[in-house]
């Protein structure tokens, strides 16, 4: 394969207690830690591999969001990535948008793999990888924890609920990551200064797309409904009496 | 008056209880009509499951050997055609629904609204975003056709009792060559199934090797418990993937859930905050997860277990 595209987005970090703004529009992003969305920290590992395995020569990263993701394009440089592009906008879009926008990007890199995380942890929509398969006509392997490309053909193993599913795909394809299928490197110093010498190219996104109005509108936010408060028992037989009451055990 | 499309999801040839959960949610929309589409190579054992769902209008079935199996690139041009005819597209949010849905909705046109909890208008639906940590309430404009998964923990299956008529068709669609499947590795369990069962007990990195992971077993074969298990447990390699609990695996919502071992990540307590009654045993009175647990228990597991085992139904 010559190229590899990997989409990131910038996401909440993981490890950040969500709170939504009382007001309902949102939730607090204010001085929170942003980072890129974990999925697509493992799709960016996996096209690393290839590459370092000689299955690929270039590997490509690819962002749609305001100027502040350049950040994560940097990281992602860190990491290894061989150049970034950054989609500029300044709106909230949706997976269909992106997938669109996305579509164009590959017009005109005509990359063989397109590797993204499964679904970003600030939305959950899981969409955007099966969107851009379709509208590029391309083959789609979801859900992947294990990947092996042999010349024009990928194998994907997928995390299914049913237990573990394998599909041949023809290249190009999409392909979007499971949590199992690697464990991202750690970024090094010396990598974070080298990568401020790499290539990072913004575009803006009407220039890729011209359909960009969105396909839902975000109404209200909330905090979801709590659980009352439970009760502590010490003891094998208070918990077994407990279960009783409520009639869950005979 | 509106329609409502709902793609069956197959087990094997079976009909898979999430199906009659879409159809619940349908039911709330006030729509004329709700009708079933099952595509397979053998359509009718799911095609007369469908039929008998109540509130079912009609079942349509697309009966051929490219679909076999549920492959998204191969079904999506298929339900597409079909959904000309539709103002509603509705598929489970299992990794069947997720994998297909967004496929159907690009092809369509239109956006997709993912993991619909709850019903507010016949344009206006609630879902779960970052990790169930906040709840979207979102509107799909007039106009356009709405293409949604279902998030099946938040929804009942529909009742039995009805008698919808079968219809076969043959939509003009390509099919495309380039996705084949090789094979599925399904993990054989005795045990009730972890999306349907009533009671659920799940082990965590705590229960500590494959070996330990007996004692949970032992647990939930007394009192006729499904197993899951953390992320954790599956990272470690104890259990398969398909017992993973939480954001990224199954969400659950049983009757009785009961975490052995389990710290409680947030991405572990998405999958079980529709559970009835949550029970928490830990050696860690901080562990998160007896913030949400009605009934908490601290103490050693390799202790607790063995003994709750000997003294339920005893």
């Amino acid at each position: 394969m010559n190229k590899i595209l990997v989409c990131i987005k910038r996401v909440v970090d993981y490890n950040v207690r969500i709170r939504v703004k009382p007001d309902g529009t949102g939730v607090v992003t204010d001085g929170v830690k942003m980072s890129i969305n974990p999925f697509d920290e493992i799709a960016l590992e996996e096209a690393l591999r290839l590459r370092e395995a000689g299955k690929a020569g270039e590997v490509i990263v690819a962002t749609i969001g305001p100027a502040d993701c350049q950040q994560q394009l940097r990281t992602a440089l860190a990491m290894g990535a061989d150049r970034a592009l950054l989609i500029e906008s300044s709106a909230e879009i949706d997976p269909l948008t992106a997938a669109r926008a996305l579509h164009a990007l590959i017009a005109r890199e005509q990359p063989e793999l397109v590797i993204l995380g499964k679904q970003a942890i600030d939305d959950d929509c899981n969409q955007t990888g099966q969107m851009l398969a379709t509208v590029w006509g391309r083959p789609q392997a979801t859900f992947a924890s294990r990947l092996e490309v042999d010349g024009s053909v990928a194998r994907v193993t997928r995390e299914v609920d049913a237990g573990l599913e394998t599909i041949e795909v023809d290249l190009p394809a999409v392909v979007t990551t499971d949590l199992r299928l690697n464990e991202p490197r750690y970024v090094k110093l010396p990598d974070i200064m080298k990568a401020k010498k790499k290539p990072l190219e913004t575009l803006a996104l009407g220039d890729l797309t011209a359909d960009t109005a969105p396909q839902l509108t975000a109404t209200k936010w909330a905090p979801p409904a709590s659980r009352s408060k439970g009760v502590r028992v010490d003891s094998v037989d208070a918990l077994i009496s407990a279960l009783k009451d409520k009639g869950l055990v005979a | 008056m509106s329609k409502v499309l709902i793609i069956a999801e197959l087990d094997g040839h079976k009909l898979n209880a999430s199906t009659a959960k879409c159809v619940t949610c349908a039911d709330q929309l006030g729509a004329a009509s709700i009708d079933v589409l099952v595509l397979s190579d053998n359509c009718n054992e799911a095609a007369t499951a469908a039929a008998a769902l109540s509130r079912v209008s009609l079942v349509l079935q697309i009966e051929a050997a490219h679909n076999k199996h549920p492959l998204a690139a191969v079904l999506a041009p298929q339900i597409a055609a079909v959904a000309a005819d539709y103002d509603y597209v509705f598929g489970p949010s299992t990794t069947f629904g997720k994998d297909l849905m967004p496929r159907v909705a690009a092809l369509l046109n239109v956006g997709q609204v993912s993991d619909i909890m709850s019903v507010e208008s016949p344009r206006s639906f609630t879902r779960p975003v970052y990790a169930g940590n906040a709840i979207l309430t979102v509107e799909v404009p007039t106009g356009k056709k709405i293409v949604a998964t279902v998030r099946t923990a938040s929804w009942k299956e529909a009742g039995t009792g009805g008698n919808a008529p079968i219809e076969s068709i043959s939509p003009a669609a390509d099919i495309p060559q380039h996705t084949r499947f090789v094979e599925l590795k399904a993990a054989h369990s005795e045990r009730p199934d972890l999306q349907s069962a009533k009671k659920v007990i799940s082990g965590g990195r705590g229960v500590g090797s494959a070996e330990n992971f007996d004692i949970i077993y032992k647990l939930a074969d007394k009192i006729g418990a499904g197993v899951g298990a953390s992320r954790a447990a599956v990272d470690a390699g104890y259990v398969a993937n398909d017992m993973q609990v939480g954001q990224t695996g199954k969400i659950i919502a049983p009757d009785l859930y009961v975490a052995i071992g389990i710290s409680g990540a947030i991405q572990h307590l998405t999958g079980i905050k529709d559970a009835g009654t949550i029970v928490a045993i830990n050696k860690d009175p901080e562990a998160p997860i007896f913030e949400i647990a009605d009934i908490g228990l601290v103490g050693d597991l390799f202790e607790i277990v063995p003994e709750l085992e000997k003294k339920l139904g005893a």
